[in-house]
């Protein structure tokens, strides 16, 4: 068939079209042949991972994407005043309180607002940036808008039903936020405040999102080297051992994932508290005097003990099973080639183990730097995370914008260090089992 | 066989217990002189590499004593033994390149950087691994891995090197090599070397001595003919080569031989080397290529021909003698000898000297 | 507006012996056209939705044969009917929230309006419930239940106060009268109101101090006098236990949790009602539930909370009744055998010195101040 492929003036067989073309059994030219096979290969490993793909659209991407575009979705204003919007486009706030016209597109705005009853729903939005937003629309109520005489100049009526809306605040505040998109709830997940006359850092005792960010990042890497330091020894052991007390060992590493949360809380509350078993003991025992009792929850050392405890398994895990293909005759070797035992681990045996030190360290301080229900339990004030803030401004603030933001920026730090770390220790080099 | 006063390394009545129950290594006395080069030789789980293990310091001898140049070791950590030793899977180590390999004893003796560099080539060239220095372990095929590692036990300049079974992951043509190439460093350093295998045939190749090992106890320690051709027991004569055996009773002493009656009731003389007095039973060891087909006339016990296999330079006829199915002839392929067929009888005949008598077992 | 509630809600310290109420006979009961058979009813678990089931839900149910499942999520039912309302799927037929959440949700359009003289029972004596309800309503969306108070509790057994015990909300201030831990809530509200009464400003100027930066200043300052003594609470289960393992002194807290504290688990605890702050606890119906549910909802709501149902529920916990026509009907407790009003926050003796959750200010400030109490959490 080889030499059929160019020669025009070979006789059409019955494996060849007119034009030339190799044909298959069937007739239909060979190209679209194997195109038509490769594409029911294609579907058909499209639809194997579909569910999966399909899931993790939903369940992962989409909340992802819909995240970050709440960060910046800003409709409400434009949406509910776009009158109002308009007519403030002109108006300088460095000029006093807005003209006449400014009330009026604002009267008719509201008048449609109330109705709908999304009035309030403004107020609330505004009122995260400007306190007393939220009374003051709540305030400007259908049934006082519809006293208004329309006849007079509305200003002085506004300013009749609140003196808030002769001042220029409320207004610069709606003409800052006017824009459909806007970074505010970046700024603001910065410590900084977007004003009429631009970016400014908030004031220094406001200050509190880089401060929390900078403490969960600290956090973190305190909790991954402590359970580093704790679970390598324990990963050593149960790599070492002989299958069956290796499998008690294992199970009482994985005991805190048996225990609900509440449980254990409880019972490091039980053990921690100044008036609790730890402090009794050593009391008991002379170690601190009964005025001198520790602090040891309800602060970072708190949360720092209790998250060790939750995510020890993540670090001893990996670490185990990479542990678990390092043959001992390595530490032989380097004995009998005249190391001691320090210089055999240090230099034979621990960099060998770096790649689980490395997928646990991964896992456990990713893990760590979203925990918030642990450290809101045991971290007192000291010892929250920014997980704590975001959960915070979802539940009870419901400023979801600036939770979105913040979970953005959170985000894009944990992207950024696994960016890091595939830099300095590279991400080939992790190891899960 | 007891441990010798001038030896270089001695096992003085060593015992070695895991579980406290059973002995792995049972009464163990063994001199090994100064570069000789000893092979333990065993079967699986007869205490050898347990014996190894305890002269390079990973295992404690639950009794007796080990002395190194005279002086006991029991207490001295491995890394201050100063022994070379090379691993069943070589253990390089894997983060590290050849060269770095070959310098980390150097190292950890805080050698200068310039007398590790001279003498990592140096061992590297010995086992013409020049020009692999730069490489990883995975970048090596076995035999290459295989020579890094005896280049590692031997660059720091240990006097004893100990080898556990290097030779087990070697294809057969690379390991005849390797063993040549092993036993041809030793000679040249004038080194000692303990060698652990299971491989009778790189034993008999390689060492000086070989110390055949059952049941936690040496049977023979002696050097490869003897070990072949005067076996003392009934384990090392089946354990080493080819070897037939016989069931017979002791009828009478007669000086250095005993006369023996078979089980069928016919009778012939034996070499009495470690069996009993008369009436008792002994096992007769008889070699393959020892045994003739009996001249007319001559003495002789009836064989049955079972199968022939053809080697080319011999043919292997196996026999049913004496109640033994699998009795072993070897008939070397010369042109007058007559051709054999399956189940014809045959007589067969052996001198005394080469019909061992040992123990009954 | 809080001298009339206080006045109101005198009555049911005066009730002492309880009117036996009458009870709902079948036939009293209107039957409810084209209502759901269940619904989802949302509360704060423990003993206050015990409480409510005791009181309304349970008899509820023997006349109606209504299935009730309870789910207890009201310390985020904000954030939970606001992903529901923006899925279009809401699951939740009643919501109890207290006050400030009821306006939080009414202000975003996810509670409904509620007509209260047309949905809600009258009193025995015919007041309409707009009037006996009185005050109590804050919001158009929020049918009140009770009400209860944030104060304090403190140990009795404090060798170092030598004898002394804290009656003045300024103790919890003064450390070296009364040295040791105390519990205060991890937000603004009640803490800077009870730092600025006791740095000097009259009550009634505490929330326009407050609007300024030197007054939340001036009640930091206050706070920091006692900051490293504080232990910083999120639940209200928190107090009681701490107070119970002696890990504070004193803390404040829901009185009824340390009414549970010092009646039923008889901690040596005491309470002190001094300047504590009255909040109120209620009903929302989520906007927007099918016609079939929002009818049996309106069915069972108007049943909850008549006269008797209110007064019912004191039995079970020691919070008062939010219309003034069920104070005369509050009696023992169910199980203590014990007289109910003296435990109530509205009993004449504790209520020398009280508060009334200021709403609105607090609609306004909430998010700005908890940001600066945050901030100053971490200084």
């Amino acid at each position: 068939m080889a030499e059929a492929t160019a020669n025009g003036d070979i006789a059409p067989d019955e494996h060849r079209s007119a034009s030339g073309q190799l044909l298959a059994a069937d007739g239909t030219p060979l190209k679209k042949s194997i195109r038509r096979s490769e594409a029911r290969a294609r579907l058909r490993a499209f639809l194997l991972v579909a569910p999966l793909l399909i899931f993790v659209l939903l369940s992962f991407i989409a909340p992802i994407a819909d995240m970050l575009f709440r960060s910046v979705e800003n409709e409400i204003v434009a949406d509910t005043l776009p009158r109002t919007v308009e007519a403030l486009d002109a108006w300088d706030p460095q000029t006093g309180p807005p003209p006449e016209p400014v009330y009026r597109a604002f009267y008719d705005d509201m008048l449609e607002a109330t109705e709908l009853k999304i009035h309030t729903r403004l107020g609330s939005r505004l009122n995260y940036e400007e306190s007393g937003m939220s009374s003051l629309f709540r305030k400007t109520n259908e049934r006082r808008l519809e006293r208004f005489d329309l006849d007079q100049p509305l200003q002085p009526q506004f300013v009749d039903l609140d003196k808030d809306w002769g001042e220029v605040e409320p207004w610069a505040v709606i003409k800052t936020f006017a824009p459909r998109y806007t970074w505010g709830y970046f700024l603001q997940a910065a410590d900084m405040r977007l004003t009429p006359g631009g970016v400014e850092m908030a004031p220094e005792f406001e200050q509190i999102y880089l401060k929390l960010f900078w403490r969960t990042i600290l956090l973190s890497c305190t909790i991954t080297l402590s359970c580093l330091l704790l679970g390598y020894p324990v990963a050593w052991l149960l790599s070492n051992l002989p299958a069956r007390s290796a499998n008690l060992l294992m199970i009482l590493v994985l005991l805190p994932f048996w225990t609900s949360l509440l449980v254990r809380t409880s019972a490091w509350k039980v053990l921690l508290q100044e008036q609790g078993v730890i402090n009794d003991i050593l009391v008991y025992i002379g170690i601190v005097s009964d005025a001198g009792r520790l602090v040891m929850i309800n602060n970072q050392t708190g949360t720092i003990i209790a998250m060790t405890h939750i995510l020890l398994p993540f670090m001893v895990l990996p670490l185990y099973s990479v542990m678990k293909t390092i043959p001992p005759s390595y530490l032989r070797a380097a004995k009998s080639l005249g190391a001691t035992d320090w210089t055999a681990f240090w230099r034979v045996y621990f960099p060998q183990s770096v790649p689980g030190i490395g997928a646990g360290a991964i896992l456990v301080f990713i893990l760590a730097i979203g925990y918030y229900i642990t450290p809101e339990l045991v971290g007192g004030t000291d010892g929250t995370f920014i997980s704590n803030r975001i959960a915070f401004h979802i539940s009870t603030s419901l400023n979801w914008g600036l939770a979105a933001a913040l979970g953005s920026l959170l985000l894009i730090l944990v992207l950024g260090l696994y960016w890091l770390y595939d830099r300095i220790v590279g991400i080939d080099n992790v190891k899960l089992g | 066989m007891n441990a010798s006063n001038d030896a270089f390394v001695e096992f003085d009545r060593v015992q070695k217990s895991y579980d406290g129950e059973t002995l792995v290594v049972k009464d163990l006395n063994l001199g090994i002189g100064k570069g000789e080069f000893l092979t333990m030789l065993g079967p699986s789980g007869s205490g050898k590499t347990t014996c190894l293990m305890m002269l390079a310091g990973f295992e404690t001898a639950t009794h007796g004593d080990i002395r190194l140049d005279g002086r006991p070791i029991n207490s001295v950590p491995p890394h201050k033994r100063g022994i070379g030793m090379v691993f069943q899977n070589y253990a390089l180590f894997p983060h590290m390149t050849v060269a770095e390999n070959l310098a980390f004893p150097l190292q950890v003796r805080k050698m200068g950087k310039d007398e590790i560099e001279t003498r990592v080539k140096r061992a590297l060239d010995m086992v013409q691994m020049g020009d692999f220095g730069g490489r990883r372990p995975a970048q090596l095929s076995g035999g290459q891995q295989q020579r890094v590692a005896v280049a590692r036990a031997l660059v720091f300049d240990p006097e004893l090197v100990l080898m556990d079974e290097p030779l087990g992951a070697l294809d057969k043509q690379l390991r005849e090599q390797m063993q040549f190439e092993i036993k041809h460093i030793h000679e040249q350093l004038g080194v000692t070397v303990v060698y652990v295998t299971h491989d009778q045939s790189e034993a008999l190749t390689m060492s000086d001595r070989i110390a055949v090992f059952n049941d936690g106890r040496i049977q023979q320690l002696a050097p490869p003919p003897d070990l072949y051709e005067r076996p003392e027991n009934s384990f090392v004569a089946q354990f080493i080569g080819e070897n037939n055996t016989l069931d017979a009773t002791i009828a009478e002493r007669d000086g250095e031989f005993v006369k023996v009656e078979f089980v069928d009731g016919s009778t012939g003389q034996a070499l009495a080397v470690n069996c009993g007095g008369p009436g008792e039973k002994t096992r007769l060891s008889l070699r393959p290529e020892r045994v003739t087909f009996a001249q007319p006339g001559e003495w002789g016990v009836a064989g049955k021909v079972k199968e022939l296999i053809y080697l080319g330079d011999h043919i292997r006829v196996r026999m049913q003698v004496l109640g033994n199915n699998d009795f072993v002839v070897k008939v070397p392929n010369a042109s007058r000898h007559a051709t054999l067929s399956v189940g014809e009888t045959a007589s067969l005949s052996w001198v005394a000297e080469d019909c061992r008598a040992l123990d009954a077992a | 507006m809080s001298l009339k509630l206080k006045m109101m809600m005198a009555g049911a310290g005066i009730a002492g012996a309880a009117v036996a109420g009458a009870a709902y006979a079948a036939d009293e009961l209107p039957a409810c056209e084209g209502c759901a058979d269940s619904m989802t009813v949302v509360s704060w678990g423990g003993a206050y939705q015990n409480s409510q089931q005791k009181a309304y839900s349970e008899p509820y149910a023997e006349m109606t044969g209504v299935e009730f499942v309870w789910d207890e999520s009201s310390n985020e039912a904000v954030a939970k009917l606001r992903a529901m309302a923006e899925a279009g799927n809401i699951t939740w037929d009643l919501v109890d929230v207290v006050a400030s959440d009821a306006m939080r949700l009414c202000d975003e359009g996810l509670a409904e309006e509620i007509d209260f003289d047309s949905a809600l029972a009258e009193a025995p004596d015919g007041t309409v419930a707009t009037e006996d309800f009185g005050e109590m309503i804050v919001s158009d969306c929020f049918v009140p239940q009770i009400a209860y108070s944030t104060t304090f509790g403190y140990r009795t057994d404090v060798a170092e106060w030598n004898g002394e015990t804290p009656d003045d909300i300024c103790d919890v201030f003064d450390l070296e009268a009364f040295p040791g831990k105390r519990a205060l809530e991890k937000r603004p509200i009640n803490n800077m109101e009870w730092a600025l009464l006791c740095s000097g400003v009259a009550k009634e100027d505490i929330y326009d101090t407050l609007e300024t930066e030197e007054g939340q200043a001036q009640a930091f300052a206050k706070l920091d006098e006692i900051k490293d003594s504080v232990v910083w609470w999120s639940a209200g289960a928190e107090t009681p236990q701490l107070l119970a393992d002696g890990e504070i002194v004193m803390g404040s807290t829901y009185n009824g949790r340390l009414f549970a504290l010092i009646e039923e688990q008889k901690q040596p605890v005491a309470m002190m009602w001094d300047a504590q702050v009255y909040d109120l606890d209620g009903w929302i119906v989520p906007a927007g539930l099918p016609e079939d549910r929002k009818a049996r909802v309106m069915h069972f709501l108007k049943f909850a909370t008549d006269t008797q149902r209110l007064a019912d529920q004191a039995k079970y916990i020691s919070y008062g009744p939010a219309r003034q026509s069920s104070a005369p009907l509050v009696g023992q407790h169910a199980e203590l055998g014990i007289d109910m009003a003296p435990h109530m926050p509205t009993n004449p003796e504790n209520a020398t010195n009280t508060f009334l959750y200021n709403y609105e200010w607090w609609a306004d400030y909430r998010d700005d101040l908890d940001a600066k109490f945050q901030a100053w959490l971490l200084r």
